[in-house]
């Protein structure tokens, strides 16, 4: 089965996952995102790369931080940048998904940053804009459903490297409700992909998936166990709606047993860094002490955030 | 009319023949197999050297969409898919538009189908009125009506004493009830099989004990009434586990098993192909093997297509709010075949499986269906197991274009269908 | 790659550095920005070798270059360094091979992006024609005139007794060339 990401000449045409990502590519990526980090400190932070593009971001989802962060990432590259906010139901109501992208097409869209709550709506996308040999325009999954969300992935990625430089050394623990979590896979898949010998998950049974140990994850349901000696600590938003659904009895719960602590945080090794994909939940996946202690670099994730969709889009714009 | 089917090689699993055999066909019937009937003018021949004769599939589950769905499909379109098939008999289920739970409307289908004169349908009808599950229909009514069984279909009775009384009040009159084994609440609004794929591509699982814990249910319900059970669209290893055992107790039960099932596993979703969006889901690779282990030894009685025609607009979504269902009529036996061929099974086996078993399931009694005895009806396929052909839309006949064998090549195609002793469909361009 | 003839690159260095220190005296808030990556290796020991105070810059311009339509992102990035205010200097860009102009186009818009320097002067190893823009260099050590299918590329080399040499090698086009700054 061929990669939809990938064009005839591997050169990357959208950016869906990061499952299968070759590391080549992941690279490349994050050493470009090295020169944006730098633009962010100068006075003019723009460049011209994507002046005259345009770029539609299509949030079927709401989020408006990960939507500002693309909006400013489209905006330091020069392009034009517009926001759709559509309802979550694509179905009956009103046009078709594929619709309101050929519609959008024809406005002369280069890219479209999708958001949606449903699974494999960028490989929807990318095969229809394939089909109607629309090969200049690119999709950017800003998050499906439970599958991806590879620009995340990616900055996580980017910020491990920037404080522990090695990746075939560590040991990294992400925290939480794995379940659901987008995030979560993206951070697997592009971990393994680096190099690093352990990745762990740890939560509750009812909030891991089944399937973990094949994507090469190591299983944890004690979160002391879990963390002893990690470099890194990747704790994950627990989502109220999760509460219902008999999945957890209460947040409350959830800290007792998987909270973040000072004292949990210290079975990890000293220089252990604390990482969050935002919002945080303060008192429920994450204690307030470690969230704002010297360990924890989940603003700097922010700054390479906007630097990493940078590449992203400009590799993907280029291509 | 008098029909020669002339120089074919035979298969009638049920009266054990695979051999070179000419069929003498007359009043709609068979007259004689081997060598005419004395004083015996054919009006027509059929030159069927080189092609293989079976008797007309018996298909356990097609959706002809009418009442109600024609936009999907129509009588017509789907009557012509069948034929070209092969398929000369076909069960249809109650999930029309209104619900088939009202012997009017049960006659009103037959009426139309018999009129397009293809295939035979007979449908099933529905247990509970509007398929709700809590009041049971007028199965004498709608037995009367032409009804061979009744089915929920997709719809899951949540309250366990309506499904052992629908089974009891079955019992009474000797129906047989058909019953898609699912739990009502474990693995709801789950799109794949609950696995390491459908964790990696998060989306909703199904679990296999969705399955087995609803067989539990149904055997116990069995045991306490004695009802004769069809279990519908069987797909995992664990599930065919327990039907074995179920058998072996001697419950009175048989199940069906969805073609596709028996080729493809979950990875065939790929990157969230819509047109892999089956419902039961495709599971793994061991359930498949299972399910081709138990077709083999009869623990799965027969394999039906679960034709379900399903518009573009309906699998242009995202893979979980995409309608689950292929099309499968014109696909059932050059599936059957190339799982025939491609695992070293005796085609008279397969072929078995498609038409005197799912004959017997549905109770329609020899000579109506299923086989090629004489005085049988003549209801008969004609196909060349040489010949290829590729799945597009320019191909199919049906109005559900969506299969996850779209531009692949299958074996064997049919050349003819006799339905009554009439020939129904002739390939014009081979 | 097709060597046809080695320069002798080090001479030219002096030469470029004997200018350079002459005029940088009279130069006020005077800055070295070396366009990577040989005009970066020439800024970086200019610094030195012509006592300028602030320290080399180094400028990437990938995210300026005029051909991103046609050639996309270039394979690698580095991110530009500059360690001074550029508002108010006098920037000497530093580059190894003049050519069309275009490169050193990008550079000035680059640093325009930094602030407003007081005056941007060129300095180049070579000049070899084939201008396609009106820029000129203030400071040359070598003035040629060479055909498109040629090519120039400065190397470094690690020499026996473990010095680092600058070489630069003329050879002929193809397509395993890389693109050069130009």
């Amino acid at each position: 089965m061929h990669n939809p990401q990938l064009n005839q000449h591997g050169e990357l045409q959208h950016l869906i996952t990061t499952e299968g990502l070759p590391k080549a590519i992941i690279n490349r990526i994050l050493d470009t995102a090295e020169s944006f980090v730098s633009i962010g400190n100068r006075e003019v932070k723009k460049v011209p790369l994507m002046r005259g593009k345009s770029v539609f971001n299509l949030f079927f989802e709401n989020s408006t931080r990960t939507r500002t962060t693309f909006e400013i990432a489209s905006k330091r590259l020069s392009a034009d940048v517009i926001n759709l906010n559509i309802a979550a139901s694509s179905t009956s109501k009103g046009e078709t998904l594929l619709d309101t992208i050929d519609n959008l097409a024809a406005m002369h869209a280069d890219m479209f940053v999708v958001r949606h709550a449903q699974s494999g709506v960028p490989y929807l996308i990318a095969k229809h804009l394939h089909d109607t040999n629309q090969h200049h325009v690119h999709v950017v999954n800003a998050g499906d459903g439970r599958h991806a969300h590879p620009t995340q992935g990616l900055l996580d990625m980017y910020t491990i490297r920037h404080y522990k430089k090695d990746f075939t050394q560590l040991r990294v623990a992400i925290v939480g409700d794995i379940l659901h979590s987008r995030v979560a896979r993206s951070d697997i898949h592009a971990l393994t992909t680096l190099g690093v010998p352990e990745v762990r998950a740890i939560g509750p049974k009812t909030l891991l998936p089944g399937g973990l140990e094949q994507m090469g994850v190591r299983v944890f349901n004690n979160m002391d166990e879990g963390l002893k000696d990690v470099d890194v600590i990747i704790t994950l938003r627990l989502q109220h709606e999760r509460m219902s659904g008999a999945l957890l009895p209460s947040a409350q719960e959830f800290f007792k047993s998987y909270g973040l602590t000072p004292e949990r945080l210290a079975l990890a090794k000293p220089d252990a860094i604390v990482m969050h994909p935002g919002p945080m939940n303060r008192g429920v996946e994450i204690d307030s002490a470690v969230a704002d202690g010297p360990q924890a670099v989940i603003l700097s994730q922010v700054t390479f955030g906007i630097a990493v969709r940078m590449a992203v889009m400009s590799i993907l714009a280029g291509n | 009319m008098k029909l020669h089917i002339k120089n074919g090689h035979l298969i009638d699993p049920l009266n054990d023949i695979d051999s070179n055999l000419d069929l003498f066909i007359q009043g709609g019937k068979i007259v004689a197999v081997g060598s005419a009937p004395a004083g015996f003018v054919a009006d027509k021949t059929i030159d069927a050297t080189g092609l293989t004769v079976v008797p007309g599939l018996v298909d356990l589950c097609a959706r002809l969409r009418e009442p109600g769905y024609e936009y999907k499909a129509t009588l017509e379109s789907e009557l012509r898919a069948a034929v070209r098939g092969g398929v000369t008999s076909l069960i249809c289920p109650p999930d029309t538009d209104p619900v088939l739970d009202e012997s009017g409307l049960i006659g009103m289908l037959k009426q139309r189908a018999k009129a397009q004169n293809l295939a035979h349908v007979y449908p099933l009808g529905a247990l509970t009125l509007g398929l709700a599950g809590t009041q049971i229909t007028e199965m004498a009514a709608l037995t009367e009506a032409g009804c061979v069984g009744f089915s929920q279909a997709e719809h899951l009775i949540q309250d366990t004493n309506v499904l052992l009384r629908a089974l009891q009040y079955a019992k009474t009159f000797g129906y047989t009830v058909w019953l898609r084994p699912q739990d009502p609440h474990i693995g709801v609004g789950g799109v794949a099989h609950s696995g390491a794929l459908a964790s990696r591509m998060g989306l909703s699982g199904v679990p296999v004990m969705a399955e087995t814990i609803a067989l539990h249910t149904i055997f116990e319900l069995q045991r306490s009434t004695g009802a004769r059970v069809h279990l519908c669209r069987i797909s995992s290893a664990a599930g065919v586990e327990l039907i074995r055992q179920a058998k072996r107790e001697g419950l009175d039960v048989s199940c069906d098993v969805g073609v596709h099932h028996l080729h493809l596993s979950d990875t065939d979703i790929g990157f969230f192909d819509s047109n892999a969006r089956l419902s039961p889901p495709l599971r793994s690779d061991r359930d498949r093997a299972a399910l081709r282990m138990a077709v083999l030894d009869g623990t799965i009685d027969a394999i039906c297509s679960d034709h379900t025609p399903v518009d573009d607009d309906e699998k242009s979504l995202p893979f979980a709010e995409a309608s689950p269902g292929a099309t499968g009529l014109e696909l059932l036996l050059s599936l059957v075949l190339k799982w025939a061929h491609e695992n070293h099974i005796n085609p008279a086996i397969a072929i078995a499986r498609i038409t005197s078993d799912p004959a017997r399931v549905a109770g329609l009694g020899t000579g109506t269906a299923g086989d090629l005895s004489v005085g049988s009806s003549a209801d008969l396929c004609i196909f060349d197991s040489n010949a290829e052909w590729i799945v597009d839309g320019k191909t199919l006949t049906s109005q559900g274009k969506h299969t996850p064998f779209l531009k692949h090549a299958l074996p064997a195609q049919v050349r003819h269908t006799v339905v009554a002793g009439h020939v129904v469909f002739s390939l014009t361009t081979p | 790659m097709n060597p046809l003839q080695q320069f002798d690159a080090e001479a030219l260095y002096d030469e470029l550095a004997r200018q350079i220190k002459i005029a940088a005296p009279k130069l006020d808030n005077v800055a070295l920005v070396g366009i990577y990556s040989g005009g970066a290796w020439l800024a970086e020991r200019l610094v030195k070798d012509c006592q300028i105070k602030h320290s080399a810059g180094f400028i990437d311009v990938s995210f300026y270059r005029d051909d991103y339509a046609q050639k996309g992102m270039p394979a690698e990035v580095r991110p530009t360094h500059i360690p001074f205010n550029v508002d108010g200097a006098t920037i000497i860009l530093v580059d190894d091979v003049l050519y069309t102009g275009r490169t050193t186009r990008a550079a000035i818009n680059e640093l325009f992006d930094y602030g407003r320097p007081s005056q941007i002067l060129l300095a180049s190893l070579v000049d070899r024609g084939g201008r396609e823009l009106p820029f000129a260099a203030d400071f040359v050590a070598q003035s040629l005139n060479l055909p498109t299918n040629l090519s120039l590329q400065l190397t470094r080399e690690t020499m026996s007794d473990h010095t680092v040499k600058l070489v630069l090698t003329l050879v002929e086009k193809d397509d395993t060339t890389p693109p050069t700054s130009n």
